[in-house]
């Protein structure tokens, strides 16, 4: 009784974080947000089919730096605010799942795939999209593609190993 | 001035501030940064069909992101407009490998010799934007994320996934670049 009381206080915690967190204000923040990224990443130039194959070639630190610099600022941010138990202005507290490991096998081979994908484009994901605005319209092909390449991942997902 | 709001960002400017974007989608409503679930939210929004993987409410789980993305097509065009991506400054070593597989166009995001309509017909154009961009969605669907989800997040959160997912990443892209873009590229 107790447990089931917890659940639905949990879910009700869910449901009220998901109604605030599409409300108006918090959809506005996210789509600036999203500018924001998506300004910065274009100047990075990480979305430049031509800096993918210097990284690729080993032939500049700057991908590297971008990626490496990145991963350490998150991971050092994120450390402070797991230990400060601060609450997300949407009013849940905040918390990151771990990921399913099992044996792996989705991450391996859905890594190889994806990067394979990556080098032929030059692009992943975030990039794809944004190119389509900044002097590569022909991308918004590869998003079209992109889109049915995970259409037919869902399609064939209960025949792929996955853990 | 005119620089400092346009230019090319050094690495451990643009790393950093790209870094940023964990805690801050986290500190606003609790959401992890990931941008490739977006193709999922787009398949269930637009072609759920009968996949049961399309079938879940988009709105209430990834309405947010796709604001998100919206917004980076946006910053991507405002950044482009104020003069970033026209000219990218690669290493003189990378032009002349390049130029010895016959990209001459060094102008843009992209070698317009493979990412323009006119190319998207011959073999290396359709290769590099057709099938790419499939496998970059098959791909980061099966790994469940993409350089953002698996190398940023993940890799920040310590998650052996996520290495896992990236190491993969790394393979496959350099197979592609060392194995496959010497004849792909020769080919039109």
């Amino acid at each position: 009784m107790t447990q089931t009381l917890i659940l639905e206080t949990e879910d009700a915690v869910v449901e009220r974080s998901i109604r605030q967190s599409n409300r108006p204000v918090f959809l506005a923040v996210y789509l600036l947000l999203g500018i924001a990224f998506g300004y910065v990443l274009t100047r990075s130039e990480a979305v430049s089919w031509f800096r993918i194959q210097e990284m690729f070639r080993f032939q500049s630190f700057r991908m590297y730096g971008i990626i490496g610099s990145a991963v350490a600022t998150a991971a050092v941010t994120l450390a402070l605010l797991k230990r400060s138990g601060l609450k997300s202005l949407a009013g849940e507290s905040i918390s990151v799942p771990d990921k399913k490991l099992g044996r792996g096998i989705r991450h391996i081979l859905g890594g190889i795939l994806f990067g394979f994908g990556w080098a032929l484009t030059g692009a992943c994901p975030a990039p794809l999209f944004s190119l389509v605005g900044s002097g590569a319209p022909v991308m918004i092909v590869a998003v079209l593609s992109a889109i049915a390449g995970a259409w037919v991942y869902g399609w064939l997902r209960p025949k792929l190993p996955h853990y | 001035m005119t620089t400092w709001l346009t230019g090319t960002l050094p690495w451990y400017v643009a790393g950093p501030l790209l870094g940023l974007f964990v805690p801050a989608l986290l500190i606003v409503g609790n959401k992890q940064f990931g941008v490739s679930s977006n193709l999922r939210h787009l398949c269930s929004a637009i072609a759920p069909g009968k996949v049961a993987f399309f079938h879940y409410d988009w709105r209430k789980v990834g309405l947010w992101n796709l604001l998100f993305l919206a917004g980076i097509a946006i910053g991507g065009f405002l950044a482009y407009q104020g003069g970033a991506v026209h000219q990218v400054a690669i290493s003189p070593a990378t032009r002349a490998t390049l130029a010895g597989l016959g990209i001459h166009d060094f102008s843009g995001a992209a070698p317009h010799e493979i990412f323009s309509w006119h190319a998207l017909l011959t073999l290396r154009g359709f290769v590099s934007v057709v099938v790419g961009g499939f496998l970059v969605g098959f791909g980061s669907a099966y790994a469940g994320g993409c350089t953002s989800g698996h190398a940023i997040s993940g890799l920040a959160n310590f998650q052996l996934p996520s290495l896992i997912a990236v190491v993969g990443f790394f393979a496959g892209g350099l197979a592609t670049t060392w194995f496959i873009l010497p004849f792909l590229l020769g080919a039109l």
